[in-house]
């Protein structure tokens, strides 16, 4: 548990960590909550020559309602998430999900923008961010530019941010009264998700008018099931119409196969999982 | 307060359930785990490890570490061949018993992924760390054995020397030694006119990941060369170093400071110490050694690790008349401190509370290149529990009965003890009927088995199990003289004394060794009763060498059924020297004078002396009668007559979700016989985590290794340990029939709740899935497995289903559990 010796600095802003991030090039590892980077220093799975701290770049931290949107800075904890109104009341799939991140300890210290840019398929803020249609600010040496969720997320542990590019900041279309559920299924209670199907959905009487679906853990990167919302739009919010809207959901997935169970296991229980979740977020 | 039958003193601390008074000082931090001793110029070490399962070492560069910064040293195998001693086995379970060399730093071959190739010493953790990272080793990798059926074999070698990987072959027949009839013939006849059940079961590798990883720190400075580690067995550890090493045993001195659990996991010898004990005298500084959780995956020893095949004869009536048991058992790498032992340990528990006609117990140990396999919690009686109690459950579904009913048909009954067991085992005590009476009752066993059959009934995706275990086990290692029968190195008796200081305080010193379970408490409680004195004048000294100069250790449930009447008859001792004290200071004859309470009284007068009075009179020698010596403090040594059988009717509820085979513990009732209670609080405590240790076998742990060996559960994230929050709000309690060998009457609690669980839990998720088709699921049963058993069971695997169209799926005498489909729907 003792990492091999690093150099580390702390900016105070967004301009001097991407001078940071420019200086020293590949041989940088940017630090947020630290829950994925420091177990990963510590084994010595990596060994970067500098640590570039975000932790105390107040501008990062946050949560701004603007109106259509409500925008998120990368450094803001799970924990803050949690305690806010505005996340709740518009993004009650975002709380959801993040409820079930870990535990309290990890939930205090680890950030959306962390978990994000990290991009591990099993983290649970990836699927509930497709799902809500998220945009990425990532800022770079020549400025912002804004990535789009599908564009986002490139592979297994890979982004679209460039080396010389901080994740900024989150912004989430509001998504006010509608219902959400995350289904995580795991064997013990602060594993990461074997799989996990997050949905939310606007219900008009017993009908479901809109829905999103995002999965976790099927891919080599979140995943949003188009398809699968296509087919619930306009649904009798029932167990059986329901049950034949997310049939097909796992078609074309490609989960990984793992000691929690093989891909054929992930795909046999996704509908299962969808079925729950986009009942559960109808309210039914 | 009430006088105890012996008339010896009063009792109102023992059946107390007092808070353990170590407590406070633990969770606010004023401890001493070994990690926490720092000395002055105390070196640092770090293992370099070898990544291979099997492999010849052709070369070490240390070059470029030794040239790090602050590196005093780096050691490697061949350079201290010849001094740095061996790791040795206590219990070669037959003389002829095949057992590799096994040196602390491996020399020229490493044969598991993990074993120690070289040692680096500097002046700080990182630094050491830094440089092992800089050591060079070439390897020539060699074929691994590694699956335990295939070592068995003999297809690769885990050590070509050897020339085999089967370590011994160990029986026991009950026909062989008198306690029983022949087991083949009861199965030829079963097999005519009976029933014959042929099972095989898996006993998955677990490791015991203990809270606090192994630490050690040497200091070989003073006279005596001290050892601190944090273990079970500091007196073990310190015998077998002077016998390995040369040095000689006054000179060594051990200590186990506050020890964070261990769990049968620090039951051990372990290489660490003896290359930290090296490096001290070597470099004639202290040194220090912990390790990192990952290092403890996959250095510690592991656990289990077991085919077992079964056969077991039975009347159509469901009357087990025998059983034969064919174990084969992992080893690991090497022969650890028990090793062979720890299957050994179950020949005596298979037959369980049964009464069979014969019974036969085979186990061969095979050696493969994965780490090395020894005690873990309950050490060959889980295992043995396990397979019996799954087997009266497909019994009973066998012939139609009550899986309960079908027990009571086969159990020892209570007007039956002692009884001598098939296996050549008298159990004293015992009561079934009551155990499992009472377990019934806060189960509300009816009611649950009406729910299962209304969930059955309509199709419910969530279907609910009932399992069942009525356990027992053997405690309190163990008779002396058994252990000398079976080859084991050592003796099980266990020492005490006790210090009757001049300010009337009581120091208590125990050859058992405690970390974590309470002794403290629990052995204060015992001495306030005897001795009559107040609990917060009793102090409880333990763990060190020095002070504690005779001792067996604490593993096997052994401390307070043996250690703990070693303290009363020290106790004993205590009172009777202080009587004639008290006798001399009252001016009466010792016959006139009555012990109770704490004071010597004279019978019929009002004249007495309280024992803590007699201690400073002792001290001062100013008044004592002629011949006598100036102290009242006592000694003894206990050797058992027998082992104690502590036993348990475990009820298990658990909810299956047939969609996802995902699992979810309804109710868990335990009601254990330990005996007398001492403490009822820390009773409670070891059947809680016992439990939760059992049932994770069940449900959630298994290490596992990839196909060259390396372990692929090496952390927390994948090596998956429930919490608090997988578990359920457990209702326990208690029936009392004391162990007749101690005067105590205690039977052990350390392992009870452990030995139940795992079969309760795996038996009630089978029944669940019965009506499916299901009959077994492989542990941990994990939500996949129970998916795939359900799925597999649902397939139509009679190739003559294909010819008898009419038994299609949906009609009526199909698979009850065909029409629920949900799960495959996609």
């Amino acid at each position: 548990v003792i990492p091999a010796p690093f150099d580390y600095v702390a900016p105070e802003t967004v301009e001097d960590a991407l001078q940071a991030l420019a200086e020293a090039g590949d041989d940088a590892k940017v630090l947020a909550g630290g829950q994925s980077l420091l177990p990963v220093l510590r084994m010595r799975l990596n060994a970067p020559a500098l640590v570039i701290d975000l932790g105390r770049i107040d501008a990062l931290r946050g949560i701004r309602d603007e109106g259509e949107e409500v925008a998120v800075g990368a450094m803001t904890t799970y924990q803050a998430l949690l305690d806010d109104p505005t996340v709740r009341e518009h993004l009650l799939l975002l709380a959801k999900a993040t409820e079930t991140v870990a535990d309290p300890q990890i939930r205090h210290r680890g950030t959306l923008g962390g978990s994000l840019a990290h991009a591990d398929p099993a983290g649970d803020l990836g699927a509930p961010a497709l799902a809500l249609g998220a945009t990425f600010v990532v800022t770079g040496p020549s400025g912002q530019r804004r990535v789009a969720g599908e564009d986002f997320f490139t592979g297994l542990f890979e982004t679209a941010v460039g080396e010389d590019e901080l994740l900024t900041e989150i912004r989430f279309p509001k998504h006010t009264g509608w219902g959400a559920h995350y289904e995580k299924f795991v064997r013990v209670s602060h594993q990461w998700s074997i799989v996990a199907v997050a949905a939310t959905v606007r219900a008009e009487g017993g009908t479901i008018a809109e829905a999103r679906v995002g999965l976790t853990n099927m891919g080599d990167r979140p995943l949003r099931a188009t398809a699968v919302e296509e087919a619930l739009t306009g649904a009798p919010a029932s167990e059986d119409a329901v049950r034949e809207a997310v049939a097909a959901v796992a078609e074309g997935t490609h989960p990984p196969s793992d000691l929690n169970g093989d891909a054929d296991y992930r795909r046999s229980i996704l509908p299962v999982l969808t079925r729950r979740a986009v009942l559960a977020a109808a309210g039914s | 307060v009430t006088t105890t039958a012996d008339g010896t003193g009063s009792r109102t601390e023992i059946g107390a359930a007092r808070r353990r008074k170590e407590d406070q000082r633990l969770i606010t931090g004023r401890t001493r785990w070994t990690d926490n001793i720092q000395l002055p110029g105390m070196l640092h070490l770090a293992m370099v490890r070898s990544p291979f399962a099997h492999a010849r070492i052709t070369g070490i560069d240390a070059a470029a570490a030794r040239q790090a910064p602050n590196v005093v040293a780096v050691l490697t195998g061949a350079e201290v061949a010849g001094e740095q001693g061996t790791m040795i086995t206590a219990w070669p379970i037959t003389p002829e018993q095949k057992t590799p060399d096994h040196p602390p730093i491996a020399v020229d071959r490493v044969a598991f992924a993990g074993e120690v190739v070289a040692v680096v010493v500097a002046r700080s953790a990182a630094e050491a760390r830094d440089a092992a990272e800089l050591v060079e080793v070439d390897y020539d990798e060699l074929p691994a054995a590694l699956d335990l059926k295939e070592a068995a074999e003999d297809t690769v070698l885990a050590h070509p020397d050897l020339g085999t990987n089967r370590s011994a072959t160990w029986q026991l027949d009950s026909a062989a030694q008198g306690s029983g009839g022949s087991v083949d013939e009861t199965i030829e006849k079963a097999r005519s006119e009976g029933i014959v059940l042929e099972r095989e079961y898996r006993q998955q590798r677990l490791i015991p990941a203990f809270m606090e990883p192994r630490s050690v720190v040497c200091d070989p400075t003073g006279e005596q060369i001290t050892l601190w580690s944090s273990t079970q067995v500091p007196h073990i550890v310190r015998f077998a170093l002077a016998a390995t090493t040369g040095v000689p045993e006054s000179k060594i001195r051990v200590v186990a400071p506050d020890v964070g659990g261990g769990f049968g996991g620090k039951l051990a010898i372990i290489p660490e110490e003896w290359i930290a004990f090296l490096a001290a005298r070597r470099l004639g500084r202290p040194v220090k050694w912990t390790e990192t959780r990952s290092e403890s995956l996959m250095a510690g020893h592991h656990g289990r690790d077991q085919w077992q095949r079964l056969t077991l004869a039975a009347t159509k009536e469901g009357r087990v008349t025998g059983l034969k048991v064919d174990l084969l058992t992992d080893l690991g790498a090497y022969a650890a401190l028990v090793g062979g032992g720890v299957p050994v340990l179950g020949a005596w528990m298979f037959n369980a509370i049964y009464k069979f006609d014969a019974y036969q117990f085979n186990v061969t140990p095979v050696y493969t290149n994965k780490t090395w396999v020894d005690a873990y919690r309950g050490a060959g009686r889980p295992e043995a529990t396990y397979a019996i109690e799954r087997l009266m459950d497909e019994l009973a579904h066998e012939v139609g009965a009550d899986p309960l009913e079908l027990r009571e048909r086969n159990w020892i009954k209570h007007d039956e003890f002692p009884f001598t067991t098939v296996a050549g085992m008298t159990y004293d005590s015992g009561n079934y009927e009551a155990a499992t009476a009472r377990a019934k009752e806060l189960f509300g066993y009816d009611e649950l088995r009406a729910e299962q059959q209304r969930r059955r009934e309509s199709k419910d995706p969530v279907q609910l199990g009932i399992g069942i275990s009525t356990f027992t086990e053997m405690c309190g290692l163990a008779p002396s003289r058994i252990l000398g029968q079976l080859n084991y190195a050592a003796g099980g008796w266990e020492h005490a004394d006790i210090r009757m200081l001049a300010t009337g305080k009581v120091e208590v010193i125990t050859g058992t060794s405690p970390h974590g379970q309470g002794h403290e408490t629990a052995w204060s409680q015992i001495v306030a009763d005897r001795l009559g004195v107040p609990f917060e004048d009793v102090e409880v000294l333990h763990g060190d060498t020095q002070v504690s100069h005779r001792g067996m250790d604490t593993y096997g449930s052994r401390s307070l059924v043996v250690g703990a009447e070693a303290v009363v008859r020290a106790a004993d001792q205590v009172i009777e020297k202080a009587r004639t004290v008290a006798a001399h200071l009252l001016e009466a004859a010792e016959d006139d004078l009555e012990f109770s309470a704490g004071r010597f009284t004279v019978q019929g007068t009002d004249q007495g002396v309280g024992i803590q009075e007699v201690a400073l009179a002792a001290f001062t020698g100013h008044n004592l009668p002629d011949g006598a010596e100036p102290s009242i403090d006592g000694s003894a040594t206990f050797d058992p007559d027998n082992f104690s059988f502590p036993h348990g009717t475990h009820l298990c509820a658990m909810e299956i979700d047939t969609e996802t085979g995902a699992s979810r513990m309804r109710k868990y009732v335990a009601v254990d016989d330990v005996g007398t209670i001492i403490n009822p609080l820390i009773v409670a405590g070891q059947v809680h985590g016992g439990l939760v240790q059992g049932i994770a076998q069940a449900l959630w742990e298994e290490a596992v290794h990839d196909e060259s060996g390396t372990l692929v559960t090496a952390s927390f994230v994948d090596y998956t340990l429930p919490t608090a929050a997988d578990t359920i709000s457990f209702d326990i309690d208690h029936t009392t029939s004391p162990a007749t060998y101690t005067s105590l009457g205690t039977k052990g609690v350390g392992e009870a709740g452990t030995i139940a669980s795992t079969p309760a839990v795996v038996n009630a998720v089978v029944d669940a899935l019965r009506p499916m088709g299901v009959h077994d699921v492989p542990m941990p049963c994990t939500p996949e497995r129970v998916f795939k058993a359900i799925r597999t069971a649902q397939a139509p695997v009679d190739p003559n289903a294909e010819a008898q169209p009419h038994f299609g799926a949906g009609t009526p005498n199909a698979d009850p559990g065909a029409g629920t489909d949900e799960g495959g729907a996609q």
